[in-house]
């Protein structure tokens, strides 16, 4: 059996729910990446420039990084010198073994977040303006309160304007404490105070929210490590995890934040935010392959219980839905113009 | 730094054909096939990516590069030119309504910047004596209303806001009736973002748009967007005819591709750009200078325009007396670091230099904006006789300046020493102009990065 239609089959195994989220969430189209890479192998007689061409845009189009891509083309061409292989047909089996060898996570990959058993465990949110730190917070935090943990949130965002007054609106919302400082103080004093809070107040988990930053801005991330440290030296051993919050679309530059950010506080696991859009956060892949940072969670939609733990056979199959039915729909214009 | 990779990579292409005297089809080839890769990384769509290429190589190969003394320059000059025109020719500017108000909407994804661009685009429209209104219409994403009021306070623009329960067409009809009242020529709709598949959500903004027809529909894209951006991009353009882009976060080190997708997939120009943190930090978008900066060659002329409108011409000169007769004091060295200040944050200023992308280690060369305030600080912590004549300056002057700035004496230290070395640089140097009389020249070694 192809790797494909196994992951399929598991993958339909799946419990109902969590399968439909994904659905609805990540295919926005009905064919997926499995069918597009096979419908390729198929309608290619040869293997030769275009076919890689062909390969490399569907790769490249879900965002997975140029790099990553570049390299599995060319081991793909040594396999085919090798083997000598002439049909795409023959290609299918070495083209499935690469693609479980980049997608799939390795033994180190662990999409569970690991907090300890008794309390305060800390979280801590760092990204790049905009990518839905402060919303992915809130979720969390419901999820945390289903769950029956007592949850703190800090509002380390002191910069943007209404940020704080964002995450009081979640913790109303969600029914949770904010621990809050005026706009424009040091993000280090409110992490300070959330902590010793915690601390007092027994909470099971604090959930730190901080300004969005773009990465090569230099007194910002030291900014950052210093919130870092400043929660490291409250509570040994915290922040217990630090996420990393990114958006869906963005391209290359998730590699540079992944780099940078995981420099100044030590990422242990990504957010993918907005992935109910037609986004395919493809990066992810490449962020795995460079620095080995397991995904955590996704978000999927508006609604505050839209946040999903990441599941990966599940995203490789949606990852690469749509360019099929696009390039039939060109085909067919095609032929119609003809 | 926006479209680095791009840079050096088109440089390391080019770099190897110059070093020939005629340029084959293969080489041609090659250098294609790096700009492919180059655009890719770049984020930029592969779609986008191969019409580019496949244009390029047409007009290369059209221009008889074989016969040209300088074809590497050639091919350069060709890719130059159509990045120059796929990112929108030259600069555009924004519509004017031929009856005031102005009705500017914003759209975009979550977190692409909506709500900080507007306030950026109001305050510049304040800087042309224009009077703006902005329009709290996100009534989505909690507390999306007061960033934008705050914003508003800041910059001392009125908003115009409803609360959250009122829908945004309404909000948007009503702002205009108020803006028409008061007489405020520029209305700036900021609107919640977004998915462009929400069919909901992006029928409401129809309806926006039905009810006030705005002069600009202005797309507010993140400049690390991917190769998604062309589905957005194509998505919001068929729903609602936009007029123009805002690329975003381009202080960033992303390169930005997303800039040429966007352009190519819905032929609007981009017509700002949006470099900083700051509130005044929107720029109008300069595609030739963009392309210029994507090959390597700097952004020369918006170093220039932002010397010449935050230099004062007088004092300059003055100061230039000074210096040719070394009587340059801590006074002038305070308002020199001031001018360059009022540039913007350094680290942007370097970026523009042409070649330093090139420079190894320049690349990771930060300024530290902390530093020059601790010089400052030391500075003013001077008495007036202190800055004129830095050799009085003694042990205890300089404990005292210390303990005035909050530094230490090692610190003081530094800069005085620095200080009197930049004094005998600028004698030499006077000495060597013969007092000025014989205007600059370059300094030998001074090369083009081609």
């Amino acid at each position: 059996m192809s790797f494909f239609k196994k992951l399929k089959e598991r993958i339909s195994t799946k419990t109902e729910e969590v399968t439909t989220k994904f659905k609805e969430g990540l295919t926005k189209t009905s064919t997926a990446f499995v069918e597009k890479v096979e419908d390729l192998i198929s309608r290619r007689k040869k293997i030769d420039e275009e076919f890689y061409e062909e390969l490399e845009e569907i790769l490249i189009s879900s965002d997975v990084g140029v790099n990553t891509v570049m390299t599995m083309i060319d081991d793909l061409r040594k396999e085919v010198r090798v083997r000598k292989l002439e049909e795409p047909a023959d290609l299918q089996p070495v083209l499935s073994e690469k693609l479980v060898e980049m997608l799939s996570g390795d033994a180190g990959n662990d999409s569970k977040l690991h907090l300890p058993d008794s309390g305060p465990a800390v979280v801590l949110f760092v990204g790049v303006n905009g990518v839905g730190k402060t919303t992915t917070i809130g979720k969390l935090a419901h999820r945390f309160k289903q769950e029956g943990k007592k949850v703190l949130l800090a509002a380390g965002d002191t910069f943007r304007a209404g940020a704080i007054e964002q995450l009081e609106v979640w913790g109303e919302r969600v029914g949770v404490d904010v621990i809050k400082h005026q706009a424009g103080s040091d993000p280090a004093a409110v992490m300070f105070d959330a902590v010793q809070a915690a601390k007092t107040r027994g909470v099971d988990v604090l959930l730190c929210d901080t300004a969005g930053r773009l990465q090569n801005k230099v007194n910002l991330m030291e900014e950052l490590n210093k919130i870092y440290r400043v929660i490291g030296r409250e509570i040994p051993n915290a922040p217990h995890e630090v996420l990393l919050v990114l958006d869906a679309t963005t391209g290359q530059n998730a590699l540079s934040q992944a780099k940078l950010f995981g420099e100044k506080t030590g990422v242990s696991g990504l957010v993918l935010t907005k992935l109910d859009g037609t986004a395919k956060g493809g990066i992810v892949v490449a962020i795995r392959q460079e620095m080995n940072i397991p995904v955590k969670f996704v978000g999927l939609g508006e609604k505050m219980d839209d946040l999903q733990e990441f599941d990966s056979e599940q995203f490789v199959h949606a990852l690469f839905a749509g360019l099929i039915r696009e390039r039939e729909a060109e085909e067919e214009q095609d032929q119609a113009e003809v | 730094m926006a479209f680095e990779g791009l840079s050096s990579r088109l440089q390391n292409v080019f770099g190897k054909l110059k070093g020939k005297g005629k340029v084959s089809e293969e080489d041609v080839n090659e250098a294609m096939r790096e700009v492919r890769l180059a655009l890719l990384e770049a984020d930029v769509n592969f779609k986008v990516v191969k019409e580019f290429v496949s244009k390029v190589k047409e007009k290369a190969i059209g221009q008889e590069l074989e016969k040209s003394f300088t074809p590497g320059m050639t091919v350069i000059d060709i890719v130059n030119k159509e990045l120059t025109e796929l990112m929108g020719g030259s600069q555009s500017k924004l519509a004017k309504a031929n009856k005031p108000p102005t009705v500017i909407m914003m759209v975009g994804l979550q977190g692409a910047g909506k709500t900080t661009t507007s306030g950026k685009l109001a305050k510049l429209l304040q800087k042309q004596n224009h009077k703006p209104l902005l329009v709290a219409a996100d009534i989505y994403r909690p507390a999306a209303i007061k960033q934008l009021q705050v914003l508003g306070e800041q910059i001392k623009v009125p908003v115009f806001a409803l609360g959250d329960q009122a829908s945004p067409v309404d909000i948007a009809k009503q702002a205009l009736a108020h803006a028409k009242e008061e007489h405020l020529d520029y209305v700036i709709i900021d609107t919640a973002g977004r998915l462009h598949i929400d069919e909901a959500l992006m029928d409401e903004l129809r309806q926006v748009h039905e009810a006030v027809s705005p002069d600009e529909v202005l797309l507010v894209v993140d400049a690390m967007t991917g190769q998604d951006a062309v589905n957005v991009a194509d998505s919001f353009h068929q729903q609602l005819s936009l007029t123009g882009v805002v690329l975003t976060k381009l202080d960033g080190d992303t390169r930005g591709g997303a800039a040429l997708s966007v352009k190519a997939v819905t032929g609007c120009p981009i017509k700002f750009a949006a470099m900083g943190e700051k509130i005044d930090s929107l720029e109008p978008f300069h595609p030739e200078r963009m392309a210029s900066r994507i090959l390597g060659m700097g952004d020369m002329l918006s170093l220039i325009e932002k010397a010449q409108s935050n230099i004062d011409s007088e004092k300059a000169a003055e100061l230039e007396r000074k210096m040719r007769r070394a009587e340059f004091s801590f006074e002038d060295f305070l308002e020199q670091m001031e001018q360059v200040r009022k540039m913007g944050p350094l680290d942007q200023i370097v970026d523009m230099l042409p070649g330093m992308g090139k420079v190894k280690g320049m690349k990771d060369l930060k300024v530290d904006e902390k530093q020059m305030g601790r010089v400052e600080a030391i500075i003013r912590s001077m008495t007036h006789e202190e800055k004129q004549r830095p050799e009085m300056l003694n042990a205890s002057r300089r404990k005292r300046i210390a303990a005035g700035s909050g530094t230490t004496i090692q610190d003081v230290n530094k800069l005085i020493k620095q200080f009197e070395d930049m004094r005998k640089m600028m004698k030499q140097f006077s000495s060597m102009m013969g007092g000025g009389k014989k205007k600059g020249k370059m300094p030998k070694g001074f090369k083009f990065p081609f």
